[in-house]
């Protein structure tokens, strides 16, 4: 649907507007996401989470290599790009010389759960008083369809084109599940944006996490288990049927480690 | 009244970034400059506040650095010749964003793991980039424990100037000796707010970003461009050297770091011998005191570069020398550090006997 379908269709009139977009934490801009990807709604709520928590001038994002590297067109918020892997490095090393700022890593399955798997791991075991949000969508989206530590056994990709092969390449990585383990790993999470209910879910974690934050209690991580319909090859309604009733069983949702120690 | 002591370089470095004021520092262990991060952490946070925090690795202090140095606090990192390698992505991502902050090679005897000795091979990989990219950091080479201590403030000072990496690179001996340095005083730490830098968005002002991405090559090349000038400009400002006994001279060693200290021994012992020989000491590397050097090819009968490597400085002083004058090498490898009378022998069987 066009831009100017929807207006002269008149979708976008004020009286249907449930909730205004961010104003002041995010850009008025269309985003290079894919039509139906995750991302945008992980943005957008993370920037309402921002603006009603009256942060916008107090927070430093971290985006690392990979399609939301280009997170700061869209989120209007002090931000550092970051090597491929290195968000938490670079957000530890921001925390750490401004510890009265909120920082927060905003990464893909490829940049936490393979080649910054160390930064990763230690990160969190430092305790670090940082969110980390890692969308996770079973592919590497930016450079075209090529398999992830996390893509399913069997799915396909340009690099497993017969379908993940374990015995060839090991199983999906639950980078989450590892974490939840660490002693110094204060709330880990995994959620997704693929319903309107679950979109409030996850709103939520992020919410709980920056106040944890305020708190200085320690590492937050919260996983949202994503789509990816373009390399995925499917459409958008596909793909997060995809993300129902294969991505979510494999991955489920809830949380794996919360300050009361209750596991949801 | 002076405050002198008796210092290894490596802690005589790591007390002057205490003492001026250094905000934070990442790094991991690696001999033989290990002590830098000891040092650091045994003062530096209950006399100062600074950061110090020991990284899982070079690949993380690198980007512990960026992450902090994009504030525009001053932070640095230490390391030696196999942990600089794995930093070279993080460092080329702080030159293309151009932030300032100060990075530390203690070079060690390589390729692979080397040795644990003194070394100059990493020459190439400081001066003329060493990660992907165009870029160059500014390099200084000290050449006594005293030059370890004051090159921390002289490095902050240019890296903020010009927002752009620089790298002290001394070597293992250095790191390790122990001589008698004067300490400055402590200065208080200050922060300024530099503008560009990600603190948290100033009131009523969008965003501000760090970031070494442009996919537009139009806007890639004039990121380059205005780097490529920056450089100029640090080459046509920053220029260091050190001149010892090349008035007269009819012979020149060109040498950095401790081998400059190790030819100036050379030339007296020719001298005493009746043979007239100087030394130039390149104190910054880049950018390389191309000039001085040309000046003294049409003065002279040639040349004598020695290194701590195969042969690696000798390329920049042969493109400053363009022919107008022999330019011989004499080098050791491997971690050995070669004395002023195999120097010496070098010169008079390479150079004096070959220019007869």
């Amino acid at each position: 649907m066009s831009e100017k379908m929807i207006k002269d269709e008149g979708l976008c009139v004020k009286e249907n507007i449930v909730y205004a977009p961010p104003q002041d934490a995010m850009y008025d801009v269309s985003t290079h996401y894919c039509p139906g990807c995750g991302h945008g709604v992980a943005h957008r709520i993370l920037a309402e989470v921002i603006e009603e928590m009256g942060i916008t001038n107090d927070i430093i994002g971290v985006a690392p290599v990979g399609c939301s590297v280009l997170a700061y067109n869209y989120l209007n918020i002090d931000m550092t790009e970051a090597a491929h892997g290195r968000a938490t490095a670079v957000a530890t090393g921001i925390k750490r010389v401004l510890p009265d700022k909120y920082v927060f890593t905003y990464q893909g399955d490829g940049d936490l759960a393979a080649i910054g798997t160390g930064e990763t791991i230690h990160t969190v075991n430092r305790g670090e008083n940082i969110l980390i949000i890692f969308i996770n969508n079973g592919i590497y989206g930016m450079t075209g369809g090529q398999m992830a530590p996390t893509t399913l056994p069997g799915m396909k990709s340009t690099t497993s084109p017969f379908g993940r092969d374990v015995a060839h390449v090991g199983n999906p990585l639950k980078m989450t599940d590892l974490v939840a383990q660490l002693p110094s790993a204060y709330y880990v999470t995994r959620q997704s944006v693929h319903k309107p209910a679950n979109v409030r879910k996850t709103k939520k974690a992020i919410q709980k996490a920056l106040e944890y934050q305020k708190e200085g209690k320690g590492t937050c991580f919260i996983e949202i288990v994503s789509n990816c319909p373009s390399n995925w090859k499917m459409t958008p309604i596909e793909s997060n049927k995809f993300v129902e009733e294969s991505m979510i069983p494999f991955y489920p949702l809830g949380d794996l480690k919360t300050p009361n120690g209750k596991e949801g | 009244m002076k405050e002198l002591k008796l210092m290894k370089g490596n802690e005589a470095l790591a007390e002057a970034a205490i003492r001026m004021g250094c905000d934070a520092y990442f790094g991991y262990p690696i001999t033989p400059q290990s002590e830098v991060l000891e040092y650091l952490s045994r003062e530096a946070t209950k006399r100062t506040g600074m950061v110090v925090l020991q990284a899982e690795s070079e690949v993380a202090s690198i980007n512990m650095v960026y992450g902090a140095a994009g504030t525009g606090k001053k932070v640095f990192t230490s390391s030696s010749s196999p942990g600089i390698s794995l930093m070279q992505e993080g460092i080329s991502y702080i030159a293309c964003a151009e932030l300032p902050c100060l990075l530390v090679n203690v070079n060690r005897g390589g390729p692979g793991l080397g040795t644990i000795q003194p070394g100059q091979g990493d020459y190439f990989q400081s001066v003329k980039g060493g990660g992907h990219g165009d870029y160059k950091l500014i390099v200084l080479a000290p050449s006594t424990v005293q030059e370890m201590s004051d090159f921390v403030q002289e490095g902050f000072d240019l890296a903020f100037k010009y927002r752009n990496p620089v790298l002290i690179l001394a070597d293992g001996a250095l790191g390790q000796m122990m001589e008698k340095v004067e300490l400055s005083p402590q200065k208080e730490r200050t922060f300024e707010d530099l503008g560009w830098t990600t603190i948290g968005r100033r009131k009523g002002e969008d965003s501000k970003i760090v970031t070494s991405l442009n996919l537009k090559s139009e806007e890639m090349e004039k990121i380059n461009i205005h780097l490529q000038k920056k450089y100029k400009e640090i080459e046509k400002n920053e220029v260091k050297y050190e001149l010892i006994g090349c008035e007269d001279a009819d012979y020149i060693f060109v040498a950095f770091g401790l081998v400059a200290r190790l030819c100036t021994k050379a030339a007296e012992l020719a001298r005493e011998k009746g043979m007239k020989v100087g030394v130039i000491r390149p104190i910054t590397l880049f950018p390389f005191p191309t000039d001085i050097i040309r000046e003294y090819a049409s003065k002279i009968k040639g040349f004598m570069d020695v290194e701590m490597n195969a042969g690696q400085m000798i390329e920049d002083v042969r493109l400053s020398v363009e022919g107008r004058a022999p330019v011989e090498f004499y080098g050791r490898m491997g971690g050995i550090v070669p004395t002023p009378e195999e120097i010496l022998v070098a010169l008079e069987e390479k150079l004096i006997g070959g220019a007869k």
